[in-house]
């Protein structure tokens, strides 16, 4: 068999074991190793709720051009556990290469796609020191396979485990020993070739995690609090905040609930802090009274919602894109929010920091959504287009004087915090007057509201672009979020003239929306959700109606293949004007 | 009542109705800072919803004035961020105990160093005269119309169980016994428990003020405030219920003084730089 594919510049690598097994330092030593070997690379899990057992698998993608998106071509399988085969028999075709461990001869059942080769991955752990050394094995035999230097993974693996006990580090150095013996037995039988061409471009390129732009997305914006209680996939932030509490002086705090947290969250930035939470879609919606607090007090808060599907518990470890209307709707009454959806890492990092900022100028809350298939994306990137910026709090010292609620134009008081300067700084869940005191005057409530309201404008004007690729003249795919990529990979493996715009500020709607849609063709919606809750959002903000949405809400992020397929399903049936 | 404390809001409209035990409240409140001498911009009063909530309207000070039950979230994290504040958190039973009462069990737990009033009308007022967790048995409502069949919360026994430093109990009527235990609980470093016996002349015809008189005593002198054990038997006592201190030990830290962000630097989170470019530009590069 020869890597990568005729037509093809990347080798899409799929690893299948059982929770425990050790599938994500796979994961992590075939990342690194790629990157450092000169290719780009792109990997993606997808995990059940369990601890241990169940199928859980990686896709690695490892090629020649950067690589952002995620396959149903499964080129390399290495199944680990009983029943992982199975698990991801559905990907495989003619030429997909199973690496089968002796072991699990009997798997599947009935398979008759690719070749099978036979290996020896578990017999070989037991001279290691037993089946906790498979991963390394693995990710030797596949380092061996694509011919990177062993030399290279040796450094990840000292880097990995050079802290635990010295007998670990030299063990797994076995084990990659191991697994690069196997590969090279593989390729002497001449049933594997493998031809990619390295470069030096990647040397300098970083690698980063979804949930890892949004940590450190705040620790640029300044983010200085956080209060959260763990829920997948949201809690990678609230874990990369804390561990760098000393470093840049953040209070983590783990919440009794999350309505404990965005109730301290509030009570943070009231005192001068920069806080956050993190949460999904069953701890959002126990925030949304605090989120309307936010709303009433005029409190900076700003909020990651990583979205996994619903209703209720749904697939606690899936993703889905099915929250957009909640995040929109939460909180009872009316004033003014923002909401992102970071398509790229690059775009989770900028984004979040932006969001510091623009929760605090405006005195709002603004929310920040990802979904499990984005935190768990870990790619290649340019660290240079993570804007580093210096983040200025936006308070002031109070005179004697101070109303914090004191009437303006542009709905902005000036925010003083307790304790700096002579005046008193009051904030109220009631309906209040200038001072932060409770009312009931009709007058003071039309005030108010309008004043609050006013700042709508302003959040209007600065509303980010969209992100629009081709001329906008003939047919465009409109998505949102994390699904920008696939998008991208599957409109330029069709030959047809259709543009992408993706909306990575889903609120307020940038005005150039509204100009890009009114002028080209057919407009197609690509959601990982039921509704197609985009879709109605552009007809509520603009008027406009889509002529058809692309919906997918398995639990499952799209896959370039599948994108692909459905537009040109849609282009084809529907060829001439509509 | 005192009208010359750096407290005093003028005239203004409140929203208590006549002979309510919030008013001796808030005069103890004003007596035991003025005492204490704090600056009112220091001081910052944090309170839910209900009629007990609207103590910060009524006095000059920084307020945060959340939603019901969540007093104590935003405490905490005032505290944590700004430790030079002066932080109370006061609400009624309801709030406090009812809407928040998962906080109040935390919030003991984390011991952020502030002080936790609440007015205990065992009673709901402002939603006229349901049941609140400290009702007692049998009191009958609108809503618990063959009387209440909940037994009643028991707030000293339940924060002397989960470790609270400072528990007490007082009487609204009594003033310098209110007044005295506030200055107590404010200078008490860590979680300090004020919960106040206050009559509802509105919707609760059962504890009235003659009720009360009849029903609380000072705790004997002889008891040891530093006795857990001696101070759980003493908050089991239902007739007479115990007023005084309960049990007052502080811990050697309080919860914003555990905090790595203050291990180093002692100043509140606001007045710190935020310039981070170069500790996050050589993060990034090593994520190569």
């Amino acid at each position: 068999m020869r890597y990568p594919r005729e037509g093809y510049s990347d080798i899409s690598i799929v690893i299948c074991g059982e929770a425990g097994q050790g599938i994500q330092t796979v994961e992590e030593i075939l990342v690194k190793a790629s990157k450092r070997s000169g290719f780009h690379v792109f990997s993606v899990k997808e995990y059940m709720s369990r601890i241990r057992g169940g199928s859980n698998s990686t896709s690695i993608r490892i090629g020649v051009d950067p690589i952002r998106a995620p396959v149903r071509r499964m080129d390399i399988a290495v199944p680990l556990s009983k029943g992982a085969l199975d698990h991801i028999k559905w990907r495989s075709d003619e030429n997909s290469t199973i690496l089968l461990d002796s072991n699990l001869a009997d798997e599947p059942e009935s398979y008759d796609h690719g070749p099978v080769v036979k290996v020896d991955i578990k017999n070989q752990t037991k001279e290691v020191g037993g089946p906790i050394y498979e991963n390394t094995v693995s990710a030797g035999l596949i380092c061996s396979l694509l011919d990177f230097d062993k030399a290279v993974i040796g450094d990840i693996l000292k880097e990995r485990f050079k802290d635990r006990q010295e007998d670990v580090y030299e063990k797994n150095l076995k084990a990659l020993d191991s697994g690069f013996e196997i590969g090279r037995s593989i390729i002497e039988k001449g049933e594997f070739n493998v031809d990619l061409k390295a470069s030096d471009e990647t040397e300098d390129r970083i690698l980063m995690k979804g949930i890892q732009s949004i940590a450190l997305g705040a620790v640029s914006g300044g983010c200085d609090f956080i209060s959260s209680y763990p829920m997948s996939p949201s809690t990678g932030v609230l874990v990369g905040l804390a561990s760098r509490q000393k470093k840049y002086g953040i209070v983590a705090e783990q919440a009794e609930d999350e309505i404990s947290a965005i109730n301290m969250t509030l009570g943070a930035w009231y005192a001068g802090g920069r806080g956050m939470v993190t949460t999904s879609g069953g701890g959002y919606s126990l925030m949304a009274e605090g989120l309307s607090l936010a709303g009433m007090l005029e409190m900076p808060v700003v909020i990651h919602l990583a979205q996994r599907p619903g209703p209720a518990t749904g697939l606690p470890t899936r993703t889905e894109q099915g929250d957009l209307f909640l995040a929109l709707f939460s909180g009872h009454g009316e004033f003014p929010r923002v909401i992102f959806a970071p398509g790229t890492p690059e775009d989770g990092f900028n984004l979040t920091a932006r969001a510091f900022d623009l929760a605090d100028r405006f005195q709002i809350p603004v929310i920040i959504m990802t979904d499990q298939f984005m935190v768990d994306s870990y790619t290649d990137l340019d660290g240079g287009d993570l804007e580093l910026k210096f983040p200025l709090r936006h308070i002031v010292r109070t005179d004697a004087d101070y109303l914090r609620y004191r009437y303006s134009m542009n709905g902005i008081s000036e925010r003083g915090i307790p304790g700096y300067g002579e005046g008193i700084v009051n904030v109220d869940s009631d309906e209040h007057d200038e001072e932060g005191h409770i009312t009931e005057s009709m007058i003071t409530r039309d005030l108010m509201m309008e004043k609050r309201m006013a700042k709508m404008e302003a959040l209007r004007e600065e509303a980010l672009k969209p992100h629009m690729i081709g001329d906008g003249k003939g047919d465009i795919v409109i998505c949102w979020g994390s699904t920008l990529e696939t998008v991208k990979e599957a409109v330029d493996s069709i030959q047809e003239n259709i543009s992408i715009l993706h909306i990575s500020q889903l609120y307020p709607l940038s005005k150039k929306v509204n100009e890009v849609l009114s002028k080209c063709r057919r407009k197609i919606c690509l959601e990982n959700n039921y509704t197609g809750q985009l879709a109605r959002l552009l007809r509520m903000e603009t008027g406009l109606s889509v002529d058809h949405t692309i919906l997918k809400y398995s639990g499952l992020p799209f896959t370039v293949e599948e994108v692909a397929e459905s537009l040109g399903k849609y282009l084809a049936t529907n060829g001439g004007e509509n | 009542m005192p009208d010359d404390t750096p407290y005093e809001m003028g005239d203004i409209d409140i929203a208590w109705c006549p002979g309510c035990g919030n008013f001796g409240i808030l005069n103890a409140l004003k007596q035991a800072l003025e005492e204490m001498e704090m600056k009112p911009q220091d001081v910052v009063l944090v309170s839910g919803i209900g009629q007990a909530a609207k103590i910060p309207h009524y006095l000059r000070c920084n307020i945060f004035n959340g939603l019901h039950g969540r007093a104590l979230p935003p405490a905490t994290a005032i505290k944590a961020v700004n430790p030079e504040l002066t932080v109370i958190a006061e609400s009624g039973d309801g709030d406090m105990f009812g809407e928040g009462g998962n906080h109040f069990i935390h919030t003991i737990r984390r011991n952020p160093d502030i002080t936790n009033i609440v007015h205990d009308n065992m009673i709901y007022g402002l939603t006229k005269g349901q049941a609140s967790p400290t009702s007692r048995e049998g009191m009958v409502t609108p809503v618990q119309t063959s009387g209440v069949i909940l037994r009643p919360f028991n707030p000293i026994s339940t924060a002397n169980a989960l470790g609270a430093g400072f528990v007490a109990r007082t009487f609204s009527k009594d003033m310098e016994l209110t007044k005295k235990l506030m200055v107590e609980a404010i200078r008490f470093k860590g979680y300090a428990l004020l919960d106040i016996f206050q009559p509802c002349v509105s919707f609760n015809k059962l504890n009235t003020y003659q009720w009360f008189e009849e029903h609380i005593a000072p705790i004997d002198s002889d008891h040891d405030p530093t006795d857990r054990e001696g101070a759980f038997h003493l908050s089991l006592e239902e007739d007479p219920l115990p007023v005084g201190v309960f049990y007052k030990k502080e811990e050697s830290k309080a919860y914003h003084e555990l905090l790595d962000a203050f291990s180093e630097n002692k100043e509140p989170l606001w007045k710190r730089n935020l310039d981070r470019r170069e500790k996050l530009d050589q993060e990034i590069r090593e994520l190569r």
